[in-house]
């Protein structure tokens, strides 16, 4: 058998090269870079501006290890290509802090209660954290109710135990919003 | 022994970089002029490659360079290979190509995009061959051959017997057996593996990755890329999870290592996610198991005879050691003292088999503990009650297992009565009952033990071969203790760093320990190999035990010195002096004595202030080897103490089936693990949610699944399914701590007995529910489809009668 193969002139065509010029508002600042079409977003926010907590572990949407907060909903960001970011606001954890010695009040909620392990998925979870107290209600979620709100982000190493409890710990020390509260 | 550091819940030292995002993963590494390499995988299971054409692909603008088995063939020796000589591998397929996803080119290009791009347009022929894809099927002399060169799809095949089982089963009231299938699961943690090299100076190929114990193997790699040894350095890059899946894993190193040197340029190779499923060399055990146990009618067992084919898949790099592990912990808990062990590994068109969280013990575990149920329920015992009249005793230890290994220290009533005592078991069954008579629901209770190994001898990998090529004895670990001259500490790892694994809140706990310093002041490096001592690096359980005993030696030096130009700055004899929270005091005047600090500046800057014959500075190493293994016979009638640190769980657990829908959900799960003096409860306690999640996964959801043309159905997170927050249970936890008498703190491994009880545990449970309808789980996973289909045939046998 022979596998399939494209044909020269179809190169073009198939792996277009065209670039067009986005600005993103990332992390609280504006930036404008002339992108290839095809560039994912996650490889735009890693790649071109070096913010290298948007993990890849699956490349097809499932993991949830890409997550960032796109007009600060979560969205993969894998599963998005740079371009269509233009004019809109995307945030990944470095956004939080990023100096470990300064740590926000969610971050600091998962290191007291070991919601991480190796630490990939975490950027993710801490974003997601703050999607769900931010989007938010007032009293602390159950663990039933937390569980379906991180479902959609893999963790392999925590049984998602101490994940449930920083969460839940992180929604504590944010009640009534703001990093100060 | 209490301690100050040790045992408490502290956390992690790790964790502030992991939560802003910088863990250092190999995929956020960068080097000036960095060319990314993508693989062509086989579509096919088996076929001889006639041609690989990449004309289109070398004119695609940005891709540098393609390769080929054709390429390693001429420029490679084959992989390291601790399986039979020979069944040869390289990077890239070499003639043939054996399982869907073997890798069979790569394109090197400027950027992955476009090496993708490249990979896109290269040319195959292929000649195909009948797939192997049954392993009973592949030992017939009519089937087709992976290797030619072996001569035979059985890769392995021998019988251990200890003790006399026929006359076991003689004296025995009841003589139970199963047919059972434990089925493909794999580690995959979220980061994949990778490895950045480049032709660095003075003709040094320097390999970046995040691959394990490198430091134990970086010779082989060498070897197989034909240059010296001291011409390689590989480079330890943080590793985020592995459970086996990134132990000895060379493949990914090699290949980066190989596209380097023919491109002159710096290389990444980074799994992306089907390569990691289809293409990780780190398939877990897929076995087919005829097994048998002999009871009392009191039920005490009398003998286990096990006959197990093991479908290896394609290549047997990592030799039999699955089952050599098995055999460190082969009785279980339980007294017996006959048995009997078959093996036949099977060469298939699958991807290898390697290391998974239990490495093939969890799937022995599994099997003992369904024979223990089936027991238990045909004598009418309760499953605690069979169990705890087979326990080994707490006076009997230390105790000699048959086949020769050796179980350090235990207490497994302590163990399971812990369990009980947090569950309400006489409730829960009253409430299965209730709930079974008066709303049709069903509960099911299941209650399962384990034995934990930790720390394997070297020995566990070549005792079960008759003619071993490389019988090494030799697992140590390394480390080295700094003082600088302000008194601030250094520590310097061997072996590569696993950020699951917390390496440095282990090292910094106990140095902390040892000097009375803050665990988070620590520095901790990682040496590459061409500075580390003799290390072996994480696996079976081995890193906290090890990685605690050379710091402990290291500490000691340390402290020898610091005394003895405490006691030379003093005036003191040593043996009155003590270090204390950081300082070197007068025993019986502790208000005269030395900082830390003080004594670091006298150690680097006041030569002449040093006892005599003392040289300048505050630094020590220490190698720590394994605390106890003992030769193999060569006869295979004993294969010595290879797995003696000795751990034990109990998982109880209550969960409901919907007999309709098949999907289990779960009411309750108690965990009970004793790994020895604990260094970190909350950390030990996340190993046992994490590892019984992963026992969960492998029992109901996960399955690296081929059809029986060889096609791989689970190439995605899609199709490979693995636990979400919504199918983990909230877990109970309690601990008991039976120190080990042979290691420093009497600390035991803890990393992997969550995975190896849960599967025994929810099998249980689930033939509990539906007992009525016959159910028993004999293959994992176990779907909702398979239960559906009993509770279906259960009815109709129901409304027959």
């Amino acid at each position: 058998m022979t596998t399939s193969k494209a044909s020269t002139t179809s190169i073009a065509a198939k792996y277009g090269t065209a670039r067009r010029t986005v600005t993103v508002h990332v992390n609280e600042r504006d930036v404008t870079r002339e992108v290839s079409t095809r560039t994912t977003l996650a490889d735009f926010l890693r790649d071109e501006l070096g913010l290298v907590s948007v993990h890849l572990g699956c490349e097809h949407g499932e993991c949830g290890s890409c997550t960032v907060l796109f007009d600060g909903h979560s969205v993969r960001s894998c599963l998005m290509l740079a371009v269509q970011t233009d004019g809109h606001t995307v945030e990944t954890v470095e956004s939080l802090a990023g100096n470990p010695a300064e740590l926000h009040p969610i971050q600091e909620a998962f290191a007291e209660e070991q919601g991480l392990q190796c630490g990939f998925c975490t950027p993710a979870m801490v974003l997601r954290t703050k999607e769900i107290i931010e989007t938010g209600r007032d009293r602390e979620l159950t663990d039933a109710e937390v569980r379906h709100e991180i479902s959609g982000i893999l963790c392999r190493c925590t049984g998602y135990q101490n994940i449930v409890r920083a969460v839940q710990s992180a929604q504590r020390r944010c009640r009534g919003g703001g990093r100060d509260a | 022994m209490t301690y100050a550091y040790i045992g408490k819940d502290r956390r992690r030292v790790e964790d502030p970089r992991l939560l802003v995002g910088r863990g250092g993963y190999i995929a956020d590494l960068r080097l000036p002029g960095m060319l990314h390499a993508a693989i062509l995988r086989s579509p096919v299971p088996h076929a001889r490659i006639r041609s690989v054409d990449a004309t289109e692909a070398l004119r695609l603008p940005g891709v540098v360079a393609v390769l080929t088995g054709e390429d390693c063939k001429a420029k490679l020796n084959p992989c390291m290979n601790f399986g039979p000589a020979t069944i040869a591998q390289y990077p890239l397929a070499v003639d043939k190509v054996r399982y869907v996803g073997e890798a069979v080119a790569a394109v090197v290009a400027e950027n992955r995009y476009l090496a993708e791009d490249g990979v896109d347009l290269l040319e195959v022929d292929y000649e195909t061959l009948p797939p192997v894809t049954d392993p009973m099927a592949a030992m017939e002399p009519e089937s087709a051959l992976l290797h030619e060169e072996h001569g035979s799809n059985i890769g392995y095949e021998r019988t251990f017997e200890f003790g006399d089982v026929n006359a076991a089963f003689a004296g025995a009231d009841l003589v139970v057996e199963d047919t059972l299938h434990w089925g493909r699961s794999a580690g995959v943690p979220m980061e994949t593996t990778g490895a950045v090299a480049q032709p660095g100076f003075n003709g040094v190929l320097e390999i970046y990755c995040n691959s394990l114990n490198f430091s134990y193997f970086s010779f082989l790699i060498a070897a197989t890329l034909r240059i010296p040894s001291n011409k390689l350095t590989m480079k330890p890059v943080p590793a985020g999870g592995s459970f086996g899946s990134k132990l000895a894993a060379h493949k990914v190193p090699t290949l980066a290592g190989f596209l380097a040197l023919q491109v002159g340029r710096p290389v990444s190779y980074v799994e992306d996610r089907l390569d990691n499923l289809m293409n990780s060399d780190h398939h877990g055990c897929d076995r087919f198991y005829e097994a048998r146990m002999g009871f009392r009618a009191d039920g005490t067992i009398t003998g286990l005879d096990i006959d197990v084919v093991d479908d290896y898949g394609a290549y047997m790099q990592f030799g039999v050691g699955h089952h050599g592990n098995a055999f460190s912990q082969v009785v279980g808990p339980y007294r017996f003292r006959d048995v009997r062990y078959r093996i036949r590994a099977v060469l298939t068109d699958k991807c290898q088999q390697g290391a998974y969280r239990g490495f093939g013990s969890e799937v022995h575990n599994w099997v003992l503990e369904r024979l223990v149920d089936q027991g238990a329920a045909r004598l009418g015992l309760a499953p605690e009650e069979i169990r705890r009249c087979n326990f080994i005793q707490p006076d009997q230890f230390p105790y000699t297992i048959p086949g020769g290994n050796l179980y350090d220290s235990g207490d497994y009533p302590a163990v399971l009565d812990k369990a009980l005592s947090m569950i309400d078991l006489n409730k829960w069954r009253a409430e299965q009952k209730r709930l079974r008579e008066e709303e049709g629901r069903h509960i099911g209770i299941g209650l399962a033990t384990t034995q934990e190994r930790s720390v394997f001898s070297s020995t566990e990998f070549w005792s079960m071969v008759e003619k071993p090529v490389l019988p090494v004895t030799s697992s140590p670990e390394s480390a080295t203790v700094t003082i600088d001259p302000t008194g601030q500490f250094q520590l310097l790892l061997h072996c590569q760093s696993m950020w699951g694994n917390s390496p440095e809140t282990v090292g910094a706990t106990v140095l902390a320990e040892e000097f009375g310093i803050p665990p988070e002041s620590v520095n901790v490096r990682y040496a590459d190999s061409a500075h580390a001592l003799p290390s072996t690096g994480p696996g079976g359980s081995r890193y906290t035990v090890m990685v605690a005993g050379a710091i402990r030696g290291a500490s000691r030096k340390l402290r020898k010195k610091l005394i003895d130009i405490a006691a030379h700055t003093l005036e003191e004899a040593p043996e009155d002096l003590e270090l204390v929270d950081a300082r070197v005091q007068v025993r019986d005047a502790p208000e005269t004595g030395l900082t830390l600090a003080e004594l670091a500046a006298t150690a680097y800057f006041f030569a002449l202030s040093l006892p005599e014959g003392m040289t300048s500075g505050l630094e020590e190493s220490y190698t720590y080897d394994h605390p106890y293994t003992t030769l193999p016979a060569p006869d295979g009638s004993d294969f010595g103490v290879f797995y003696p640190i000795m751990g034990h769980a109990c998982h109880i657990v209550v969960l409901e089936v919907d007999p309709d829908t098949g999907i289990p959900s779960f009411l309750d799960y108690v965990a009970v693990h004793d790994a020895g003096t604990i260094v970190n409860p909350r950390s030990l306690g996340g190993h046992v949610t994490g590892g019984a999640t992963q026992g969960i996964g492998t029992t109901l959801y996960e399955e690296l699944a081929y059809d029986e043309d060889g096609q791989f159905q689970s190439s995605t997170f899609r199709d490979y399914l693995i636990p979400t927050a919504n199918e983990a249970p909230a877990f109970r936890i309690g601990h008991v701590q039976t120190p080990s008498p042979f290691t420093e703190y009497g600390i035991k491994g803890g990393g992997e007995g969550g995975r190896m009880v849960a599967p025994a545990a929810v099998s249980a449970a689930i033939d509990d529910a539906l007992r009525e309808y016959g159910m028993r789980v004999r293959r994992l996973p176990v779907k909702p489809a398979d239960i559906v289909a009993t509770v279906r045939a259960g009815r109709s046998a129901e409304g027959a009668v």
